[in-house]
């Protein structure tokens, strides 16, 4: 019960920091699913045009082999090229994110039935309308669980970011750790996990309704 | 190039620390995953064969996967203090979502009429369990060793901040040294690591699926 009584009275203090936390740690993992939407959805439909699959293989494996390397060991391999800070962070994550943001949206855009895109072609529909109007609209629900899977693992991530200063959620349970504070690591896991789930539920939304 | 020369002598010149750190990294991973094998496999199988279970077990194990790594390995020293075994523990929970996943796709994935030909031939359920879906599955459970494996070295690369040792204490004095040296004494091993077991256990993976094709 004092426990609880003292949580209270320590959020009561904190919350304005808490709240600072909470919002870089939503930029910094915003901005890397942004980049890193808006590289791979045109790169994924780029790579569903080109018919050499060895090419094709090989843009895969070198995503791979981001989504390989341990978390801290990439955020840390930012230091010497881009310092410390949110800079570095956001690269990393978005290097992070490339991998199931491609896959899915490849993958959605090759399910389309290889029948309605005959009978678009036979329509007189150019590349373009065919893009936008058919493959599109239809690979949607692929793309959107792609960066919902993306959002919610990058948002966990994210914790990792203020190892190389980059602020967050993860410099509460750094300071935490360091300090033997229950309450500092308890609050920076909740609201990472809680923000991870809300992004779930939010995109799970947004897919039903797009998909409807 | 200068550079490259002088990460070397550095690199050669720690060599036994290096090593040391190297080989406490795969220990913490071995005993992890050993241990995620251990509970994992049985919640697979068990979900697998009780449908009534299997979204609890599943969404258990999930929601373990989405507490930040940093997180889970502070909550743990809170309660079993720095060091190896906390380490150990938190490699544990991490590894565990894959592999209770993939046991768990691997057993319901066997096709009908193999458990049908099985139950035919006059096996209980337990023997057709051992000598038809298990084996049938094992492609699934490599895949799912692997997944868990790549994130359990990178998991391991934090245990660090908790007092434990492995390739993680090079990077993370690399980076309050703000040491480009140590940084990549580090992570590149690491990283290596990492890639390593992803590339051999991605070969296993597919030998396995070869010999049941």
């Amino acid at each position: 019960m004092e426990t609880i009584l003292d949580y209270i009275e320590y959020l009561q203090e904190r919350y304005v920091s808490i709240l600072e936390y909470s919002y870089e740690h939503l930029l910094i993992s915003f901005l890397a699913i942004m980049f890193g939407i808006l590289l791979t959805v045109p790169a994924a439909i780029l790579l569903t045009r080109v018919k050499n699959d060895l090419f094709n293989s090989t843009v895969f494996n070198i995503v791979n082999v981001f989504q390989t390397i341990p978390t801290i060991a990439l955020l840390a391999i930012m230091i010497p090229f881009f310092g410390i800070g949110l800079q570095p962070a956001v690269i990393a994550l978005f290097l992070y994110s490339l991998l199931p943001l491609l896959r899915n949206t490849y993958a959605g855009i090759k399910s389309v039935d290889p029948g309605i895109i005959e009978s678009a072609k036979g329509m007189g529909f150019g590349q373009a309308k065919q893009l936008f109007t058919i493959e599109i609209p239809l690979a949607l629900p692929y793309i959107m669980s792609g960066i919902k899977t993306t959002t919610v693992y990058i948002i966990s991530w994210t914790t990792l970011a203020a190892v190389i200063g980059a602020g967050g959620l993860g410099d509460l349970i750094l300071g935490g750790i360091g300090l033997n504070d229950k309450f500092m690591i308890f609050t920076g896991t909740f609201i990472a996990i809680i923000l991870a789930l809300s992004m779930d539920l939010i995109f799970g939304k947004v897919e039903k309704k797009l998909t409807r | 190039m200068e550079f490259i020369t002088e990460l070397l002598s550095y690199m050669a010149e720690n060599k036994e620390n290096l090593l040391q750190y190297t080989f406490d990294h795969i220990l913490m991973v071995i005993y992890g995953i050993g241990m995620a094998i251990a509970v994992g496999v049985p919640l697979g199988i068990l979900a697998a064969r009780y449908e009534k279970i299997a979204p609890f077990i599943l969404s258990t194990v999930n929601v373990i996967q989405i507490i930040p790594s940093l997180a889970m390995l502070a909550i743990l020293m809170i309660y079993f203090g720095l060091g190896f075994t906390t380490a150990v523990i938190g490699l544990f929970f991490y590894s565990l979502l894959p592999i209770v996943r993939n046991t768990y796709v691997g057993v319901k994935e066997v096709s009908p009429n193999l458990l049908e030909a099985g139950k035919g031939l006059g096996m209980t359920g337990l023997q057709v369990l051992r000598k038809v879906q298990l084996p049938l599955s094992i492609p699934f459970f490599m895949a799912g060793l692997r997944v868990a494996s790549v994130i359990a070295v990178g998991v391991a690369c934090i245990a660090p901040y908790i007092g434990a040792d492995g390739l993680g204490r090079e990077i993370v004095s690399g980076i309050s040294l703000r040491s480009e040296i140590k940084i990549y004494a580090g992570a590149i091993p690491a990283a290596l690591l990492a890639i390593f077991a992803d590339t051999i256990l991605g070969f296993m993976e597919r030998r396995t699926k070869k010999r049941i094709v």
